[in-house]
């Protein structure tokens, strides 16, 4: 039987990432004051305050629709979606329903197939966040909830996909492209928290659609996807079908939730928004300059960089990531960019997941990035090997995630006693005592065919793996402070000898 | 500015006010020391602005109207907030939360609405000026039946911005006063551009009325003078435009076909704007404290309920049914068209005649309790209505009495001629006084 077929449509909403509000002048840096401290009468929804529209919202939403290769509307028009909610102050939220900014452009990601697929885009539109409800007591007593109204008029942009993609790593794909984009248009900042909410609609092929909503995280996307494709599918298997409803993502479980509310049946009862003028931005569409996009960014980075395309798609698909990468580049151009390809794309980037960090993590404070710089320094000169390079560089990781105090990576190594052991020159050590004894290569080497009779045995039988077992235990030894190269070459020659 | 004030403890017994300032500061300026009257739906920061609803009692505005500020800033001394229909949602002042308003001219009949108080405080000699608001005619239904001189100025000429929302699309602050030239001094200070309204137009007004009409085209539209208004009513509005000829006007017959369904696109507009509008009002902010206790659309329930008066009720119901979707379609567009035809008409008209004058109601005031059903009550905008949904300039000036009581000239103009509205009003003043 054929693979049911999985259909994903998203609506992405994006806090624009502009000074003030939507409608009035409250500033939209909020998320570290108090609650209600960025409020106005307008956006308190005060009797008699009316909205004024923020023009640098309007050319912000524009660079998107421009990116996102959709057509900006002649006109287009705010309207009032009537619905009580307590965080809605005016009981209304002024957005655009049947005249939007845009509409009808795509987004190409790279496909599940191989090569690039393209997301069409529906619809951009312009609309203001509501407040924010603050949840306090438990379920058995002095349950109430506060209400914060500081994130009420936010500007957001609505982004509706086509169902184009066809599985939850295409719609993880799309987002992170989509934040990428918004990013190097200098739009939206992904790591303020909530600046980024999904709805995805969701169906197997034949079948009714299920809206999920309540996505805040970029992770979140593909995991509630995954969980309604099981759903739906497992539903099918036996023969039961699929309703048509809408589903809550309950974050902390992982999981999609019915929601009974009659959420459903609601008539927001949409009507033209009287206190705003219709929008006629033709002239001022025309006059927009997008900048370099990820796209062009990545094509750059694999000419101008020698990059991989796998890397240059991952150096490229994270604005801050890329501009790390440059700035690193840029302090020794010919010397670092093929170190910092692989140090960046495959090193840094493992190790910042492991420990649950973005890369605005690290390169949020110059001095880490002056580090990284020195580490691929020392990498480069051979004064530390990749194996102590990674090991500073975790250190550097954690120091930074526990709030430590800086150490630059060679004061790292030097706590850590890392020193890059000199096998080649094979010089006497100060003391004057002979090499075998000082040298701490060889005494290594001796100790571990000492200690592993078994797999020197083996390679005498001829087992490659031996071999390989025998240099990892060297590394080990050494704690990675030798030259791997030379390690190789003189457990080759010290095997040899034994053998004859 | 020096620390003036004006001693104001009026008997009112009209009850025209709502909130009285004993001790009114001033400033100097244009209005220096004047008592200004403010309709009770402008905001006035510190103090109460109800509405005349109950679910605004206790609310004190944390900032003022863009016209309080510029009224504060020419030496305006404002002495109180008048009462008014429950968010202007009437004709006769009746429906305000806290009772009626009566006629200075005959304390049996209502003073007209919803600007009632601030047209019973002008005529009952209480203040020189008011301010008040026009969303159907709710300046220009007091002003004529109160026998004072009132304005609704062209939409978007006067900043809105802290005027409480009824219908936004419709309704403007404008004058009122005893005479056209007070009029005409308020207009001055309030007119112009607001960035916090951006409806509102860079077009000031600098007053100078002339009272020389000579050449100029009236057109009497038919509308004005057939059935359902009062035989009287037209005959003192017909002897007044007779006195506008004698002042070198010339008048021409015209018709504005449209206004068979102003008055239902009236309705459909002004309900469905105010159901959206209204619906703030929950009890959470401020007025009433909503339950905490319930759940909290059912706290919202109880608050609205109990604290709307019945027409408010209504018209919220009105509203929120004609914008439900499948009759979106069949009302509000459809009311949308209306109003574009009623302004083609008056468009067509404008470009032969400069103003356009009939009786600014259909009849005198009503007798208190008089207009117990809904419908008769709305029937009576019928002649002031056009004006709002075009959004052009008018003004209802005295100009004689019928039964004993006061009668109103109206007269309209293309949008931003409020001048010549006043001019025209000001020349049948001075051929009359």
């Amino acid at each position: 039987m054929a693979e049911e077929q999985v259909i994903v449509g998203l609506e992405v909403h994006c806090q624009l990432d502009t000074k003030s509000k939507l409608f009035c002048g409250c500033s939209t840096d909020y998320r570290s004051d108090g609650p209600n401290t960025h409020v106005c009468p307008v956006c308190l929804g005060l009797p008699g305050a009316m909205p004024v529209l923020n023009k640098r919202s309007i050319e912000y939403a524009m660079r998107v629709a421009k990116a996102l290769n959709c057509t900006v509307l002649h006109e287009s028009e705010f309207s009032r979606k009537n619905y009580f909610y307590p965080d809605l102050d005016k009981a209304y939220q002024i957005t655009q329903y049947d005249k939007p900014l845009a509409e009808g452009g795509y987004l190409e990601i790279e496909g599940d197939e191989g090569g690039e697929k393209r997301i069409r885009i529906t619809r951009i539109h312009v609309e203001e966040d509501p407040g924010r409800l603050v949840h306090m007591g438990n379920a058995e007593r002095g349950k109430y909830s506060l209400v914060d109204y500081n994130r009420a008029g936010i500007p957001l942009i609505e982004i509706v996909s086509e169902p184009d993609m066809r599985s939850p790593k295409e719609a993880r794909k799309f987002l992170n492209k989509l934040r990428a984009t918004l990013e190097y248009l200098s739009v939206f900042d992904s790591e303020k928290e909530g600046s980024l909410r999904v709805d995805a609609n969701i169906s197997i092929k034949g079948s009714e659609r299920v809206e999920v909503k309540n996505i805040s995280s970029y992770k979140g996307v593909e995991k509630a996807l995954l969980f309604e494709i099981t759903r739906q599918k497992s539903l099918l298997r036996r023969g039961q079908k699929v309703d048509r409803e809408t589903r809550h993502y309950i974050e902390a479980r992982g999981v999609t939730q019915s929601s009974r509310s009659k959420e459903q049946e609601h008539d927001y009862r949409y009507f033209p928004e009287p206190d705003l003028r219709p929008l006629h931005v033709q002239s001022w569409v025309e006059g927009i300059v997008l900048p370099e996009l990820p796209d062009a960014r990545r094509e750059r980075f694999i000419a101008r960089y020698g990059c991989s395309l796998n890397h240059a798609r991952t150096l490229t698909g994270e604005l801050r990531l890329a501009n790390f990468f440059e700035r690193v580049v840029a302090a020794d151009p010919k010397g670092l960019a093929t170190l910092a390809d692989t140090w960046i794309a495959d090193t840094l980037i493992g190790e910042l997941n492991y420990r649950d960090m973005s890369i605005h993590d690290l390169a949020m404070d110059e001095k880490n990035t002056t580090g990284f710089i020195q580490l691929l320094g020392l990498v480069k000169d051979r004064k530390c090997y990749d194996k102590m390079g990674i090991d500073i560089l975790r250190q550097m990781l954690d120091t930074v995630k526990q709030g430590r105090p800086y150490e630059t990576p060679l004061e790292i190594m030097k706590r850590l006693g890392l020193v890059p052991l000199d096998v080649a020159s094979g010089g006497t050590s100060p003391g004057g005592a002979s090499l075998s004894e000082t040298n701490p290569v060889t005494r290594a080497i001796a100790e571990v065919i000492t200690e592993q009779p078994a797999a020197v045995e083996d390679f005498y039988k001829g087992k490659k793996g031996a071999f390989n077992f025998l240099i990892g235990q060297l590394m080990k030894k050494t704690r990675g402070c030798a030259d791997p190269g030379e390690l190789n070459r003189l457990l080759t020659e010290e095997l040899q000898t034994k053998e004859v | 500015m020096t620390g003036h004030e004006i001693t104001f403890e009026p008997d009112d017994p009209y009850h025209a006010f709502l909130t009285t300032c004993p001790r009114a500061p001033h400033g100097d300026g244009k209005l220096g020391g004047i008592a200004v009257a403010v309709k009770d739906n402008i905001s006035t920061k510190g103090i109460e602005t109800t509405c005349a609803s109950k679910i605004l009692k206790g609310y004190i505005p944390p900032y003022d109207a863009h016209v309080v500020e510029l009224l504060r800033q020419s030496g305006a001394a404002i002495v109180g907030k008048t009462n008014m229909d429950e968010f202007g949602m009437g004709t006769t002042t009746e429906n305000s939360a806290f009772g009626p308003t009566l006629n200075p001219y005959d304390t049996g009949r209502v003073p007209g609405g919803s600007s009632g108080g601030s047209a019973a405080a002008i005529a009952g000699g209480m203040v020189r000026m008011a301010l008040g608001t026009d969303t159907g005619g709710s300046i220009r239904c007091p002003a004529a039946f109160c026998g004072i001189v009132g304005l609704k100025p062209t939409y978007g000429r006067v900043s809105r911005y802290g005027l409480i929302a009824y219908a936004n699309s419709l309704e403007q602050i404008g004058p009122m006063g005893r005479t056209v030239t007070d009029v005409s001094a308020l207009l001055e200070v309030i007119a112009g551009h607001d960035r916090r309204d951006s409806t509102s137009y860079d077009k000031p007004y600098s007053p100078a009325p002339r009272a020389d009409i000579s050449g100029l085209k009236i057109g009497i539209p038919q509308e004005y003078f057939g059935a359902g208004v009062d035989p009287q009513v037209a005959a003192v509005v017909t002897r007044a435009i007779g006195r506008l000829e004698e002042c070198g006007a010339t008048t021409v017959p015209c018709t504005i076909p449209s206004m068979e369904y102003a008055l239902a696109a009236y309705y459909v507009t002004c309900t469905c704007e105010a159901s959206s509008n209204l619906a703030r009002f929950d009890g959470v902010r401020y007025g009433p404290a909503a339950d905490t206790k319930k759940s909290w659309h059912e706290a919202y329930r109880e608050v609205r309920q109990a604290s709307f008066g019945t027409e408010v009720r209504r018209r919220i119901m009105l509203g929120t049914y004609a914008l439900s979707s499948g009759y979106y379609g069949k009302y509000y567009a459809k009311a949308q068209i209306a109003r574009e035809n009623v302004k083609r008409d008056f468009t067509r008209i404008f470009s032969e005649v400069d103003v356009i004058a009939g009786p600014t109601m259909p009849t005198i005031a009503f007798k208190l309790r008089e207009k117990s059903d809904p419908l008769s009550m709305y029937l009576s905008d019928i002649l002031t209505v056009p004006a709002n949904l075009a959004g052009i300039p008018a003004l209802s000036v005295p100009c004689g009495k019928a039964g004993g009581m006061p009668v109103g000239l109206q007269i309209m103009g293309r949008p931003w001629e409020d001048e010549r509205v006043i001019d025209v009003a000001y020349a049948y003043e001075q051929a009359v006084s």
